[in-house]
């Protein structure tokens, strides 16, 4: 269909739209936190770190970013784990009703998070766990264990079972079959999964507004309470700080992506 | 286990005469790595089954078994005016996406491979940053002495700031930047699938461009524009961060309302109502998009 030559044109403009419509919002935010107004003003009139100083000189951000860090990391790796066995297990377990079990993991990621948040919140009161620290642990668990055990599983299923017969063939225990031969070819995807955690938990907000309580509260939780208020560029820096890790992040991501691919390249060739 | 694995494809299993049979079958022929499954699936079963089970059973049993709040529901103008915004924000917003989805999954579908990675690099930045991040981007934008308005003053297009935000519109935006990717992603990976032989095939029996467009490729992407719209959809039922930041008082969803149930009112029984309500909506979509979206002749593009 080349001859559409006015449409060709329509579909250029309609792309560079959605780049500014994308890109915009964000580069704005990065650019209002370096103002050196004292109010929200675009453009900014000059350069200044003051939203930044009163982000990490203010002991309430920074309680509360230590909150975040201390439940991502757990969570992600409990998701990381048990997203990983699960893959395992349902890749390779002859079991009946896999995809059944499988589509029961991923419900979290299918039902509404409004509905998760508030029957979690329901239990969590009457189980004690409402406003506490391992109460969000688990909740984060999960909810980011849908999207290591779609990642893993994917890689399972493109990894041949054979392989590790074969490994077994030449005497190899299933433990170390499975560490030896299986796990270092899924072991990207298994990465990928705890990365995606990582940010996932840090960015939740939904179901910690829920059960978190004021002395122990996540960032975007306390973000969220502010952003209520009012419209203050502290919001802008802490905003530009979180955009940050989860580019820092996926280029993590990337960079060992790209890494392990030449190496599986090499290692094809040689 | 290999023996196992040929035994099974040798042929047809013989039916189990007995339930327990068949069970006893199924349980030797398990893999010992069947037990990993056993802990996510406790925790799944313990911390999510069990309370989502338990609040939507809430919906008739609280305080008494009846249907009492799917009456209320009904009868109060103000709560089916909820569920009304609902469906016709997430129909907007599916609308919008689609509009200009479309062009875009195209253009990354026919582009040169430069093209190509930057939109997709572009499509998925959204997904780099919290929802929070970006709905707040979107205050900054939006509000009476936000950049879009000083911009069009700036510039003489407006004499005084428009509202564009804590209404329909500023909901929209908010959500469509969010959901965007969504439509485009499915949409692209069905269209990159599309064998070009068919449009040049009618081209050759003499169909004009838009003919083309409309009686080839449209059909034949279909799919694809059924899988994007509906995850769009359902999405949008449940959205709850942008509605409340950037709409008003009239535009209300479905979630809000759950959290002002039980957060404000402690309204169990109605907040479990509406999430049947919501989740029930959710699965007649994805039902009904499967049914009008994948007939039969058009199920040789999965393959």
């Amino acid at each position: 269909m080349g001859s559409l030559n006015g449409w060709t044109w329509v579909r250029a403009a309609i792309c560079v739209l959605l780049t500014i419509f994308m890109v915009a919002p964000l580069a704005i935010i990065v650019v209002i936190s370096f103002s050196s107004a004292p109010f929200l003003r675009f453009p900014p009139p000059g350069f200044s770190l003051q939203w930044y100083r009163s982000f990490f000189g203010n002991p309430v951000w920074l309680k509360t970013l230590s909150i975040s860090v201390q439940v991502m990391i757990p969570a992600a790796l409990g998701a990381t784990t048990l997203g990983t066995m699960s893959a395992v297990g349902i890749a390779r377990g002859r079991l009946p009703g896999a995809s059944l079990i499988a589509g029961l993991l991923m419900a979290p990621f299918v039902v509404p998070v409004i509905i998760t948040a508030a029957a979690i919140f329901g239990m969590f009161r009457a189980w004690n766990l409402y406003g506490t620290l391992l109460g969000l642990m688990i909740a984060h668990t999960v909810l980011t264990l849908p999207f290591v055990m779609a990642t893993t599983l994917a890689a399972m299923r493109m990894v041949k079972p054979e392989l590790e017969d074969a490994a077994l063939t030449l005497g190899a225990t299933h433990w170390s079959a499975f560490w030896r031969v299986t796990f270092p070819l899924i072991l990207p995807a298994v990465l990928t999964g705890l990365l995606f955690s990582l940010v996932i938990s840090f960015d939740e907000l939904i179901v910690s507004l829920f059960i978190s309580s004021p002395s122990v509260r996540p960032i975007t939780v306390q973000m969220w309470s502010d952003i209520r208020g009012s419209v203050d560029p502290t919001i802008a820096a802490i905003a530009t700080v979180l955009f940050s890790f989860s580019l820092f992040v996926m280029l993590i991501d990337h960079l060992y992506r790209r890494s392990s691919a030449k190496r599986a390249l090499t290692s094809e060739s040689s | 286990m290999t023996y196992q694995s040929l035994a099974q494809g040798a042929g047809p299993r013989p039916w189990p005469r007995l339930w327990w049979d068949g069970f006893l079958r199924t349980a030797r022929q398990l893999d010992r790595r069947a037990w990993l499954v056993v802990p996510p699936l406790a925790l799944l079963l313990v911390v999510f089954v069990y309370p989502v089970g338990w609040l939507l059973l809430r919906s008739v049993s609280d305080p008494i078994w009846g249907l009492q709040h799917y009456e209320r529901m009904i009868e109060r103008p103000v709560y089916l005016h909820v569920l009304w915004n609902t469906v016709v924000i997430s129909f907007t917003v599916t609308s919008v996406c689609l509009a200009f989805g479309y062009p875009v999954a195209y253009t990354m579908a026919h582009a040169s491979p430069q093209v190509r990675r930057l939109l997709v690099f572009v499509v998925l930045i959204p997904f780099w940053t919290s929802l929070l991040v970006r709905t707040f981007a979107w205050m900054v934008l939006l509000q009476k002495t936000g950049v879009i308005n000083d911009v069009l003053i700036g510039i003489g297009l407006l004499d005084q700031p428009a509202a564009l935000i804590y209404n329909r519109i500023g909901v929209v935006v908010g959500m469509v930047q969010v959901q965007l990717p969504i439509m485009i992603l499915p949409l692209y990976t069905i269209l990159i699938r599309i064998d070009s032989r068919y449009t040049q095939a009618a081209a050759t029996l003499g169909a004009g461009p838009i003919r083309n467009f409309l009686r080839v490729y449209l059909p034949l992407s279909m799919p694809g524009v059924a899988t994007g719209a509906m995850l769009v959809f359902i999405i949008s039922l449940g959205y709850y961060i942008t509605p409340a930041l950037l709409g008003g008082g009239g535009d209300v969803m479905i979630a809000q309302l759950i959290q002002m149930q039980i957060e404000e009112f402690g309204n169990w029984g109605f907040a479990s109502a509406l999430s049947v309500v919501l989740l029930f909506g959710t699965a007649v979509t994805i039902g009904l998009i499967y049914r009008i979206a994948f007939p039969k002749e058009l199920r040789f593009i999965e393959r």
